[in-house]
């Protein structure tokens, strides 16, 4: 397969960037997109040139590294799968492909196609955590979870923190993941203990970061490649309301 | 980065914004309500009536401060999140919105603009003449009593078909605004439930749809069918 790639090049930072394209020849469609990209890096280096950056680990689709903002769409045409999972199989021979990094204000550049999540470990620290000292495990039926509960709970904390909601969202609003680690302590009986304080500065820290407000259009479940529900950001804005309503004095 | 201008946070803009835009919902059915009875074929006797009653009552004058203050809040904060939403990504994409979302969703201030534009023409031709701030219309064969009788003057202003026409577009406009509105008022509030939010999400569709087929069939009417 021959493709023509149109790839955001910048060198740093500080530096404006812009397109560059490629001619790929003799692309296998059983290649994931990464590894398109390692053949692409490897005739550059052969050229003499600069390889193009981009984020990746483990490519198999758990770490959230990889992301790359293709034709449109973060992690590219398919649903529910990351840019390492996807293959160009799916593309047509002698397509061009549109390579961009993610763009928000809260996501710098880096360079070429990587850019800075530090917002969203920010956000993290900020209290995507419970507080309890670590010691030997408690004993299991201390803590009842109903099977609904504890299913939603995981599958808030599915969420690989790889950005693309930030992408996809015509705002770059981070609430889906600000939601999604939110939920995924919200729900079950040992985050249930901080649950408000944490929704309280969670938002805060996600506010500061300048990430843009939610306008509900949704195309971050859409675009989601692990498929978390946008009823997490309604679980979050329900777990704020009651944080700022029934605080309780402190004595 | 600055925070945006209000010194509020996100969820908490989220919250004012869908407050706002429920009580400006719950106005438009009152306000359908009082201008269907122009439908009534008496002359506009009982519309008459229901302005009548609703000018000269103290609590109705009251709200409707508290209506100015919805309206405001609800434009200048929508003004507001679309400034700060576009200043958080500087660096545009160079092909993007392949995403789905809901289509509506995307053109909120655009449709809210435009909504913006035709409530200002609607002041003008009403409101401000009730206030004595434009002159009544004057049309041959067509008498406006005072600044009070509206039924007269919507005889006047949907006998022009081009008024008609902008106005009807206008309300094909709120519709569009109100799909996306109603829904995204329950999600912004976390009223959101595997069991009620696709009723809620029909329910949204049937209530834009109603309002602006209201709104509308009312210069329909008059244009068509009416004989002063």
């Amino acid at each position: 397969m021959n493709f023509i790639l149109k790839i955001w090049r910048q060198k740093n930072a500080q530096t404006k960037g812009s397109f560059k394209t490629y001619l790929l020849k003799d692309v296998s469609p059983e290649m994931s997109f990464l590894e398109m990209l390692d053949y692409l890096n490897k005739q550059i280096i052969g050229n003499g040139g600069e390889p193009v950056t981009f984020e990746h680990d483990c490519r198999e689709g758990i770490c959230g590294s990889c992301g790359l903002y293709i034709n449109g769409r973060p992690h590219g045409p398919m649903r529910n799968t990351t840019t390492c999972e996807l293959h160009m199989r799916e593309f047509n021979d002698g397509d061009s492909i549109v390579i961009e990094p993610w763009r928000a204000r809260a996501f710098p550049v880096i360079k070429d196609l990587v850019v800075d999540r530090s917002s969203f470990e920010r956000i993290m620290h900020a209290g995507g955590f419970i507080s309890v000292n670590t010691g030997s495990a408690p004993e299991s039926n201390s803590n009842p979870v109903s099977k609904t509960i504890a299913d939603k709970a995981f599958d808030a904390a599915t969420c690989i923190g790889c950005g693309a909601c930030v992408a996809a969202c015509k705002n770059s609003s981070a609430m889906l993941y600000a939601a999604a680690k939110i939920a995924q302590y919200a729900m079950i009986p040992q985050g249930k203990v901080e649950a408000k304080e944490r929704v309280d500065k969670m938002v805060k820290q996600m506010d500061a970061e300048g990430f843009g407000f939610c306008s509900n259009t949704y195309s971050c479940e859409f675009d989601c490649p692990k498929g978390i529900s946008v009823d997490f950001i309604a679980l979050m804005n329900r777990e704020f309301f009651s944080s700022k309503v029934c605080k309780q004095k402190q004595t | 980065m600055k925070k945006s201008v209000i010194n509020l946070s996100s969820i908490s803009q989220k919250y004012v914004m869908a407050l706002a835009g429920i009580f400006l919902m719950l106005f438009l059915i009152f306000h359908l309500a009082t201008n269907l009875l122009m439908l009534a074929g008496d002359g506009g006797k009982a519309f008459g009536a229901a302005v009548e009653f609703l000018t000269g009552n103290p609590a109705i004058k009251l709200m409707e401060y508290v209506l100015f203050a919805g309206f405001l809040i609800h434009i200048l904060l929508g003004v507001l999140l679309e400034w700060h939403n576009y200043r958080a990504r500087p660096v545009k994409y160079h092909k993007s919105m392949r995403s789905e979302t809901s289509t509506f969703s995307r053109f909120m201030i655009h449709t809210g603009i435009i909504i913006l534009i035709f409530l200002i023409i609607h002041f003008m031709n009403f409101f401000f003449v009730r206030l004595g701030l434009v002159a009544i219309p004057e049309e041959p064969g067509i008498v406006v009593r005072d600044e009070h009788d509206f039924f007269s003057m919507a005889v006047i202003w949907f006998k022009n078909p081009l008024y008609s026409a902008i106005y009807i577009v206008s309300f094909v406009f709120l519709a569009f605004h109100l799909k996306h509105a109603f829904q995204s008022a329950f999600q912004s509030l976390g009223l959101n439930h595997t069991k009620y939010t696709p009723a809620i999400k029909v329910i949204g569709t049937i209530y834009a749809i109603a309002i602006s087929v209201g709104f509308a069939i009312i210069p329909i009417y008059f244009y068509f069918f009416y004989v002063p």
